[in-house]
């Protein structure tokens, strides 16, 4: 089968064309950079089947972005039969960049010239015949968008994958010809393939290049001895990008027929942007964006309708809690109960409930099969499989929600404007403005979030976000809180649980912001990466590309709920429903008419024993030793909050009837928290300290494996003692600060000394140079990762 | 008049005579068009004060103070 190859500037509409070619739904983004590794598909429409791979959108065939790296790699090694250079016609000259270098490969290429319909809104033409007679290449017009050309594209690329071309190059009349022709003669008698690339990029001075024909660095030299350019002296990398534009000008550009009106006249991407990025509004505007996605996803007060008068709505509740409904009404009730109860819920949470209000229907449904089986049979269908897999979807709904905002947010183009209005704030960390959009959704789950990270450029800024995004609270996190804050207030009568809820959450941003600074300032010290980025034209985002794009940041946490999770569930399940001795420890007992399992022993199961093994590390915490006896359940519920933060609430009905010696189960778990502060009588700095652990731990087994394959190799096990080393400093100040005030003063103290440290250790030492070789190590690992991501696909 | 990038004003124009700054950073700069003979425009300020946001070459790029530094332009009267 043929293999073609799409190349292109990124937002110029390439993935559009691959999904319109192959049928498949790879992701489109209005976010410069959102296919990092390759993905293939098959073109089935013409005389025969072709293989079509999407490589990742670039600017040019440098060697310092992984992106640029792999396209180059794919090109030269995998030597497809023809390169389809998909060019974006309202963006000719630089687009054209990227094309200059690609001719000089030997390999058939044809130009899709995209977006005319756009060229021609704007009242300009680009005559296609005289650019494919001045470029000597194939030129076909298409519309990515509309569908229109496509066939005629492929026909043209089928027809020269035909015959081989030989490389062409622009710089045939620049000063360094001489010195491109003699290193590609060279080269040719080596018979290494594609000649005059390579002689272009060594007489660059590339250093993927100069590693792979050392020979020929004496060459480029003694030329550079005899030589010097009037602007540029012996840089020839700079003599050959100026080279390359100031041919495009001279050549291409006068196919473009300018109406010349557009100059003055605002377009609407330019009035939107006028008012999204304006000078004071453009932050407030942001911020109420932010909200108002929060508030829509995870509300349970829709526009604070209830805010004029507490109650002022009717409550449903009482209704329920009467009894003597049948079933059918009962289910009515609890049906209207997921929009509203006493206040009217956000969408976000409205589909959570209608979500659950269902799975909640096949778990009754699934017990009643289950009745006349073993009960150890029914515990593990009922308990293990269903309780695992609903208690990693319960949330589903919320991620899909705070999802598609984000989409939203991508494909029209603002999420590029928020990187531009934050970066200033980004930098005092460290970062780039960039960084935002992976970081903010870590509040929905991590998994995307941490692949979201590709678009980040710089390694190091890739590696402190991956770690520090657990510390947004994700949505899985949320229960735990909630949970814990319901019941420090019922127990202790202090506090608001909304408010500590909140607090938690800020807690996990600050300390985000901490450890960024400590790690930029530590074992990352280098240079801020550059903010060099284009940002795309406004849009309204497209249905099916929104759909497209939000199946691609849930999928991967679908795919992992339902292996990673989905098993680790299992194995907890097993571990606390068995006692060393291979005995069920669930039993039958009458609670409120009804028969239910329960497991009344869990302090015997495996799980309890681990428990009560560990549970001493946990003293500096508030929950170890000082508990006694019942104190194990906290740091049973730990642990399995390590495998998955779904487990934890799971744990607190299974651990509170345990302790309680009594079934207890509520939706929220707040019940089961009290009956657990009853049993143990845990202070509420350490309850603090509990769910600050649990926010700042290792995040979950399917986060971890996500942070495995995008963090470079051998920075994983470091980040995994950074989760547990971070979690445990944090929560164990949180419990000192919170028991004996005093403590404040050491804690002050050892801050102080760790700062002073590090400001005169810093000043000891000059920041490294960044080694150049780095650079093309850190691409070519990046194309390890990428393989296995191929080959996990 | 010669000025650098990073100290234009909004809305004023220039022709890209110079470019400094080293390896990654510089070759970025060019890959994106930004090379000597190229028009430049500042069209904005981001809310606090960095980065800018340029046209060149018919599309909006958007660039720190610092990298902007690095740009020498020739900038009409």
């Amino acid at each position: 089968m043929k293999k073609f190859a799409l190349a292109g500037n990124p937002n110029c509409g390439k993935t559009t064309l691959f999904n319109l070619l192959t049928g498949s739904t790879a992701y489109v983004g209005n976010w410069p950079g959102v296919t990092v590794d390759k993905r293939e598909g098959v073109y089935k429409r013409g005389e025969e089947p072709v293989s079509i791979v999407d490589l990742p959108g670039i600017y040019s065939l440098s060697p310092y972005t992984p992106e640029e790296v792999v396209s180059r790699n794919f090109i030269l090694d995998e030597r497809p039969d023809c390169v389809i250079n998909i060019v974006d016609a309202t963006n000719l000259e630089r687009n054209l960049y990227l094309t200059t270098q690609l001719m000089e490969i030997d390999v058939p290429v044809v130009l899709a010239l995209n977006m005319m319909d756009a060229v021609e809104k704007k009242g300009d033409k680009i005559d296609a015949a005289r650019l494919e007679k001045k470029i000597g290449l194939p030129v076909v017009t298409i519309s990515a968008l509309k569908g229109n050309g496509i066939k005629e594209l492929m026909d043209r690329a089928i027809k020269v994958s035909k015959s081989p071309r030989k490389g062409e190059t622009v710089l045939k009349d620049s000063p360094i010809a001489h010195l491109i022709r003699d290193v590609s003669i060279a080269l040719e008698g080596q018979k290494v393939a594609a000649p005059l690339f390579h002689a272009v990029k060594l007489s660059e001075m590339d250093e993927i290049e100069v590693r792979m024909h050392p020979e020929l660095v004496p060459t480029v030299d003694a030329f550079k001895s005899t030589f010097s350019d009037d602007t540029f002296g012996t840089d020839f990398e700079a003599v050959v990008a100026d080279a390359r534009y100031k041919y495009i000008s001279a050549n291409y550009s006068s196919v473009v027929e300018r109406s010349g009106k557009e100059k003055t006249a605002l377009t609407k991407s330019d009035k939107a942007d006028r008012i999204l990025t304006h000078r004071i509004w453009g932050i407030p505007i942001f911020l109420v964006i932010l909200l108002g996605i929060f508030h829509l996803t995870f509300s349970e007060n829709l526009l604070f309708l209830n805010g004029f008068g507490e109650g002022w709505m009717p409550s449903l509740f009482g209704s329920v809690e009467e009894g003597g409904l049948g079933w059918e009404e009962n289910a009515a009730t609890t049906l209207l109960a997921c929009f509203y109860d006493g206040t009217v819920f956000s969408p976000g949470v409205i589909l959570t409930n209608l979500w659950n209000w269902t799975i909640g229907w096949i778990g009754t449904l699934l017990e009643l099969c289950c009745a006349p089986a073993a009960p150890w049979v029914g515990s593990f269908v009922v308990d293990g499989i269903w309780g695992g897999l609903s208690a990693v979807l319960g949330f589903l709904p919320q991620i899909l929600v705070l999802f598609l905002f984000f989409s939203i947010l991508e494909d029209s183009g603002y999420m590029a404007r928020v990187a531009f209005i934050l970066d200033r704030i980004f930098r005092k960390f460290g970062l780039s403005g960039r960084a935002f959009m992976p970081m903010i959704m870590g509040f929905g789950c991590s998994l995307p979030a941490m692949i979201n990270t590709r678009t980040l450029a710089d390694e190091q800024e890739r590696t402190a976000t991956v770690r520090v995004i657990p510390f947004f609270s994700c949505g899985a996190k949320l229960p735990i809180l909630t949970a814990v804050a319901g019941a420090i207030v019922s127990s202790f009568g202090v506090g608001n649980a909304d408010l500590i809820t909140y607090g938690m959450y800020l807690l996990g941003v600050v300390t985000a912001i901490v450890c960024v600074l400590i790690m930029r300032s530590t074992t990352m010290r280098g240079e801020v990466p550059p903010f060099i980025m284009e940002l795309p034209a406004y849009h309204a985002p497209l249905f099916k590309g929104l759909m497209i794009h939000l199946w691609d940041k849930t999928k991967h946490f679908i795919k992992k709920a339902f292996t990673i999770i989905f098993a680790s569930t299992i194995v907890i399940w097993f571990l606390s429903s068995f006692s060393w001795n291979w005995q069920f420890l669930l039993e039958e007992v009458e609670a409120g008419g009804e028969t239910v399992m329960v497991n009344l022993h869990a302090d015997r199961s495996i799980l309890g024993s681990v428990g009560m093994l560990i549970q001493p590390l946990f003293t500096p915490l508030g929950f170890g030793s000082q508990l006694g006896a019942a104190g194990w359940v906290f740091a049973v519920a730990a642990i399995t909050g390590l495998v998955a933060k779904e487990n934890v609430i799971a744990s607190f009905g299974t651990l509170a009837a345990a302790v309680a010696g009594s079934y207890i189960a509520t939706e929220e778990g707040i019940m089961e928290v009290s009956a657990m502060i009853a049993a143990t009588g845990i202070t509420i700095p350490a309850l603090i300290s509990f769910i600050a652990f649990n926010m700042l731990t290792i995040p979950c087994f399917a986060a971890c494996a996500t942070a495995r394959a995008e963090l470079p190799k051998g920075k994983f096990k470091w980040t995994l003692l950074f989760w547990v080393c971070t979690s445990y400093v944090v929560s164990s100040a949180i419990y000192l600060i919170g028991s004996w005030w005093w403590t404040a003063f050491i804690a002050a103290a050892v801050v102080a000394a760790a700062v002073v440290g590090i400001v005169l250790w810093n000043k000891k030492r000059p920041v490294k140079e960044e080694q150049p070789v780095q650079a093309s190590e850190r691409a070519e690992a990046e194309i390890a990762v990428s393989d296995e991501e191929h080959k996990e696909e | 008049m010669q000025k650098l990038l990073s100290e234009l004003s909004v809305g004023e124009t220039g022709i890209v005579k110079s470019v400094a700054g080293e390896g990654k950073l510089r070759r970025r700069l060019f890959d994106m068009g930004v090379t000597p003979g190229a028009e430049v425009v500042l069209r904005k300020k981001a809310p606090l004060g960095d980065p800018l946001e340029i046209t060149i070459r018919g599309y909006e790029l958007t660039l720190r103070k610092t990298e902007a530094a690095c740009v020498g332009l020739e900038v009409k009267e």
